[in-house]
């Protein structure tokens, strides 16, 4: 059994948003980074479970970034996992990340692929959709619990006003989300350990770029809150009805 | 031409669909060509030519029984080949729950640039750029399509749906079906519930009202307004609420358009789910909660006193009481 989780590097979730360069670039100035949520706590721990389940499991890491990226990646593997590999790029386009892991994926014959529901930053949702398809898998889109029996997946995934319990045979692709698993903090040992762990860097294969990033830019700022006195709650109502005209 | 994948379950065309289908006949306005739609899976067919009504000249119905079901990498299938057999340079979906799980494998299939998660009309005076929100809706994004086939992902509830007259010309559409890898195996859906994604008025609580029995407070008002449920994460957590009402970072992001928010802080992490909504009405017992600076209207006192009497002047004006 062989198992790759996609884990991207993400501004932490209090980061304060702003660009630079005539708002072509994210204002990266005492922004800390961390793992994307999704990656960490669900797929990465759902993974961990599973090798710790069988322990003949081999669990891989992937990372389609620079080498700024190497810090967050250390950080994944002292939670656990066998090694991570880097494919080497800069590069934003979600068709040009998806091809980089695909490839490396093929090479690799993994029978799970996981990736978070989305990355906190381009809210894309699209990385493991653009993997499955290039790889002709099939894709579990925003699961919330995963088991495994012999080489088939009993699947929970949302859908609209509830969810959806599937089955389907290795390999698959799955997108997870909150449910998979529980938030877990590496101990010193994983520390220690994720430390001599091998960090492969490839350099990244052909693909195209379709799509480029113009420019940024912030909503505009709210006009401020009006105040409804407590006892004259139902005043609310009336402006919900006649000036905000919503209800 | 543009073709707009119009998303349906048991049969019944979703809201979000309506959207898009407003949205696509504007973007081949705006092209100066035409928008049809596609079905996949069993719809009946007067349901499929009032589409018309939204600006769609042509539906390409492909209702064969393995599509009832979804399976993205089947449904990523037959939409190519409508698309090719069409001609389609621009293809446009919800990015609700399937648009997230189609939308990207097509774009792979195809080689076609998309865009997840757009909030406006493509600018296509020089070049395709389209707006998207980034940092969970704490800013927005230009991206620009390079290639030649584009596509679409619509954030739900940011498109006014426009209604005129019409009917669309049905074609059914012989398609290739691959037998599904992904075998459904039960649904459960809180039935008579309005989908949170999908809801225009949606009601929130947080660790303010203390647990979960007090929830018929956030219900009845809900249930007044004809609003859907939502949560806090630790709300949710603490499982007092299942755990798909949690909006937020971590949990679902949504744009209703009016929002409110009971006994909920106003943590970064949950703004991030709700701040695209149109009104944020927010009660809370702390003057200071940060909500408030993200809110239009507030009220700052006890929700156990408060929400009563909201629930009671709704009622009074939709003529329920
Ligand atoms: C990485 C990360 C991701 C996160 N993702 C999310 C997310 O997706 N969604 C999310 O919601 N949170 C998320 N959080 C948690 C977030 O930081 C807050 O802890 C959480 O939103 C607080 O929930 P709350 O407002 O319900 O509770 P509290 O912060 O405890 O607030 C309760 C509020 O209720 C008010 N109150 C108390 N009694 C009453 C009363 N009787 N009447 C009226 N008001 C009353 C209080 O004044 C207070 O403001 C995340 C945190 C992290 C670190
Ligand atoms: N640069 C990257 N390297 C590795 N995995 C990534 C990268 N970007 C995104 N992913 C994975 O794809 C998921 C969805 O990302 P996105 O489609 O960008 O929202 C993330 O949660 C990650 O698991």
């Amino acid at each position: 059994m062989k198992i790759l989780v996609c884990i991207s590097k993400t501004p932490d979730t209090t980061a304060k948003i702003a660009f630079t360069d005539n708002n072509t670039k994210f204002a990266q100035d005492n922004v800390q980074w961390i793992i994307n949520p999704y990656d960490e706590w669900y797929a990465l721990v759902r993974a961990i479970e599973l090798k710790e389940k069988d322990p003949s499991t081999v669990l891989h890491l992937i990372n389609v970034g620079g080498a700024d990226a190497e810090p967050v990646i250390r950080k994944a593997l002292a939670l656990g996992g066998d090694e991570a590999i880097r494919v080497n790029t800069t590069s934003t386009d979600s068709f040009y990340i998806a091809s980089q892991i695909a490839e490396v994926a093929r090479q690799g014959n993994y029978d799970l692929i996981f990736t978070g529901k989305e990355t906190i930053d381009f809210n894309g949702s699209s990385i493991g959709g653009m993997v499955a398809e290039l790889l002709d898998m099939p894709y579990v889109s925003l699961a919330i619990k995963f088991e495994l029996n012999g080489t088939t997946a009993t699947i929970t995934r949302e859908i609209e006003g509830g969810e959806e319990i599937c089955e389907v045979n290795l390999p698959v692709v799955v997108s997870c989300q909150k449910g998979m698993a529980e938030q877990r903090i590496p101990n010193m040992k994983g520390i220690m350990g994720a430390r001599t762990k091998p960090l492969k860097v490839l350099e990244p294969v052909a693909a195209d770029t379709l799509t480029t990033v113009s420019s940024f830019g912030l909503p505009p700022a709210k006009a401020g809150v009006k105040l409804i006195p407590a006892e004259n709650a139902a005043d609310l109502v009336r402006l919900l009805h006649e000036e905000a005209k919503i209800i | 031409m543009v073709l707009v994948f119009i998303d349906q379950a048991d049969g019944h065309v979703k809201k979000a669909s309506y959207e898009v289908l407003s949205y696509g006949a504007k973007v081949a306005e705006q092209l100066g060509t035409t928008a049809e739609g596609v079905v996949l899976g069993a719809v009946p067919a007067d349901q499929l030519a009032a589409l018309g009504k939204y600006g769609v000249k042509k539906i390409h119905h492909v209702a064969n029984d393995a599509l009832n079901h979804f399976d993205a990498q089947v449904f990523t299938k037959v939409i190519a080949q409508v698309a090719q057999a069409a001609g389609s340079k621009v293809i446009i979906f919800s990015n609700n729950v399937d648009g997230k799980a189609i939308a990207p494998r097509l774009a792979a299939r195809l080689r076609a640039g998309l865009v997840p998660g757009a909030v406006a009309l493509p600018e296509t005076a020089n070049g395709f750029m389209v707006k998207k929100n980034v940092f969970s809706g704490k800013a927005f994004a230009t991206y620009t399509i390079n290639s030649d086939i584009k596509i679409i992902s619509l954030n739900p509830n940011s498109y006014q749906v426009t209604e005129g007259s019409g009917t669309a010309e049905v074609a059914p559409f012989n398609a290739t079906v691959d037998a599904p890898k992904v075998k459904i195996k039960a649904v459960n859906k809180a039935s008579g519930e309005v989908p949170l994604s999908e809801a225009e008025v949606v009601v929130s609580g947080g660790r303010g009202l203390k647990g979960p029995d007090n929830w018929a407070l956030i219900e009845n008002l809900a249930h007044a307004l004809g609003a859907a449920t939502a949560c806090s994460r630790p709300v949710a957590d603490e499982h007092w609420r299942p755990h798909h009402e949690h909006v937020g970072q971590t949990g679902l992001t949504i744009a209703p358009n009016l929002y409110i928010a009971v006994g909920i802080s106003g943590a970064i992490q949950h703004l991030a789910g709700v701040n695209r909504s149109k009104v944020i009405v927010v009660i809370n017992k702390d003057p200071e909660a940060p909500f408030f600076k993200a809110a239009d209207y507030g009220i700052v006192g006890d929700a156990f006193e408060v929400i009563p009497k909201i629930t009671e002047a709704v009622k009074k004006l939709k003529g329920m009481a």
